[in-house]
């Protein structure tokens, strides 16, 4: 049995770290103390989390409730048509009072005192702040000092980019676009291009494990072509497709990119169980991939916006995944599936399909929230020890290739840096 | 309910869903393709997308073809820890009657036990269900789960 780890030892300071960032301590996925201090620094904090996209909350009075980090907040566009983000607290007894995921309303009600805001969060009214009169005399009341201004819900920053909603509860947070960096940038925008997007639903999964371990998933292009039969079977990720892996300058932000090649063929990483050479589908409309012109060459880019979401295109599918982290213990994973106003009928039925590959039960994707689930149950059991990043070495800067797990080294090497601040 | 339906249609088709909960049960996935037709519809969605209308399912599939590969699917490409399902099935609710043809509503249950773990209420929602005679008996044209649980425990590998 471990005896158990003093706090001390388990700060971002003094914890344990080997060749850079290229072996992680268990304790940075299980420490209650560190997790805590993760949600004010990268949640709450100088950073931009997603909330949703524009096209969630088409109308004037739309909302849509969501959360970032483990706060309640609610998107949604006022009757004048401007986004705003609001927490869900009501500023007078705390209660989270909107219940609804979507909705459309004129003003913010809270139920327990019947406290008004705007939509844009404003504090607009509050029930008997002049007192009751009772036989010619006012009882009660708020203090004649009360005042609205300073008792309205709590105002995120938002940023507003390609149909893509991000907040900030630090309005000294630097703007949406030096956040991402040129570089990633580029990629988002790729995704998101201007094109009015229409929402295909929603999936969710609860995975039981530390948050950032989807992030790690989403920066390992070590496992997809290994982990993944149909990738690497019909050549939608493997280690000999061309790949390009990009990081913002500070490490924090990725994008994965690759393009199709080799399906079926034998060669050096086909050596591997999961290769399955004389597959084939019963039903090949699961991959009917058409080209789009958009793409402009990678049939696959994989975006990670840290902390709090991954944009996916794997060839004709495209979502976004939100990351909500809930305790130590697991995280939920929210994925929006989209097309874009342009597309026919025929392509908004090829991306259903290939969703089938995507999500909590997707060919693909399932086995990702399985694999998060048995890191973790080593992580508890294990706290002292450590993983293990190596491969490309200990190094951390961009490749052209797929055969390195530098951004995750990278990733670890922002944590450390925001961290031991 | 309007529906009519004699003895023999009944008793088939109560039989028909009693079949398809053992088939999913007891992991008998080469067959569980074959209680569908051809053409088949089959669904597992959400039901917040399936009341706001957005056609996304976790689980789409449009051919008895498709179900073969999610078959193939669990055998040897999905990697996943291995569980129990067991489904508890209401009475089917009738909701339309034709000849040879039936539209038919369903709540369910559905337990998951891991390996040393205990048992937990993984997904419970109502299937929306055409089913037709055809010549090897009743089979379902269309079966759609639409799940209340819509927040999945890590991961669906089994079909429902």
């Amino acid at each position: 049995m471990n005896a158990p780890i003093p706090l001390a030892e388990l700060t971002a300071g003094s914890m344990n770290w080997e060749r850079g960032t290229s072996r992680i301590p268990f304790a940075v996925y299980n420490d209650p103390a560190l997790h805590q201090l993760e949600l004010q620094r990268f949640f709450y904090e100088k950073h931009w989390c997603y909330v949703g996209l524009e096209a969630e909350i088409p109308n004037p009075g739309d909302y849509k409730r969501t959360e970032i980090g483990e706060r309640s907040v609610i998107l949604v566009r006022a009757l004048d048509g401007v986004i705003h983000v609001v927490e869900n607290a009501c500023a007078h007894r705390g209660v989270a009072f909107c219940r609804a995921r979507h909705g459309n309303v004129q003003a913010f009600v809270c139920p327990y005192h019947q406290w008004n805001y705007a939509l844009d969060g404003r504090l607009r009214g509050v029930p008997m702040r002049h007192g009751v009169k009772r036989e010619g005399v006012v009882q009660g009341g708020m203090p004649a000092d009360f005042n609205f201004a300073d008792h309205g819900l709590t105002r995120l920053k938002v940023a507003v980019r390609g149909g893509v909603v991000f907040a900030s509860f630090d309005h000294d947070v630097e703007s949406f676009e030096d956040f991402v960096g040129p570089d990633v940038l580029r990629y988002f925008d790729r995704l998101f291009d201007g094109r009015k997007l229409t929402i295909l639903g929603y999936n969710r999964q609860r995975i039981p494990g530390n948050w950032k371990l989807m992030q790690e998933n989403i920066k390992d292009p070590y496992h997809p072509g290994l982990l993944h039969t149909w990738f690497v079977t019909f050549g939608l990720w493997r280690a000999d497709n061309r790949a390009q892996m990009v990081m913002d300058r500070h490490h924090r932000h990725a994008a994965m990119i690759s393009t199709r090649g080799n399906a079926g063929a034998v060669s050096e990483v086909s050596r591997v169980s999961s290769f399955k050479q004389t597959m084939n589908l019963h039903d090949p409309r699961f991959l009917d991939i058409v080209p789009e012109a958009w793409w402009n060459g990678p049939t696959a880019v994989m975006t990670t916006l840290f902390p709090s979401v991954i944009l996916q295109q794997q060839v004709n599918s495209v979502s976004t995944r939100q990351i909500v982290p809930d305790g130590h213990g697991h995280f939920d994973f929210v994925w929006t599936h989209f097309g874009f106003e342009d597309d026919t009928p025929e392509m908004t039925q090829r991306r259903l399909r290939q969703a089938n590959l995507f999500g909590p039960a997707g060919f693909v994707s399932a086995d990702d929230g399985e694999v998060i689930e048995f890191s973790q149950q080593t992580f508890d059991a294990k706290p002292a020890h450590r993983t293990l990043v190596e491969l490309g070495g200990d190094e951390v800067a961009n490749t052209d290739h797929m055969v390195t797990e530098t951004l995750i080294r990278g990733m670890y090497r922002y944590w450390r840096e925001v961290m031991a601040r | 309910m309007t529906a009519a339906i004699g003895f023999e249609d009944w008793q088939a088709l109560t039989q028909l869903y009693a079949d398809y909960a053992h088939v999913v049960d007891a992991g008998l996935w080469e067959q569980w393709p074959e209680l569908f037709t051809d053409d088949c519809v089959y669904r597992v969605q959400p039901r917040e997308n399936f009341e706001r209308g957005f056609p996304l399912a976790t689980l789409s599939f449009e051919s008895k073809g498709m179900l073969k590969d999610r078959a193939y699917g669990i055998r040897e490409t999905l990697f996943h820890d291995p569980y129990y399902q067991r489904h508890v099935v209401g009475l089917p609710r009738l909701l339309r009657a034709d000849e040879g043809r039936f539209e038919v509503e369903a709540n369910y249950a559905v337990f998951r036990t891991k390996l040393s773990q205990l048992t937990t209420v993984y997904n419970v929602g109502r299937s929306l269900d055409v089913v037709v005679r055809t010549a090897e008996g009743l089979r379902f044209a269309r079966r759609e789960f639409i799940y209340d649980s819509e927040m999945i425990p890590n991961s669906m590998i089994y079909p429902l």
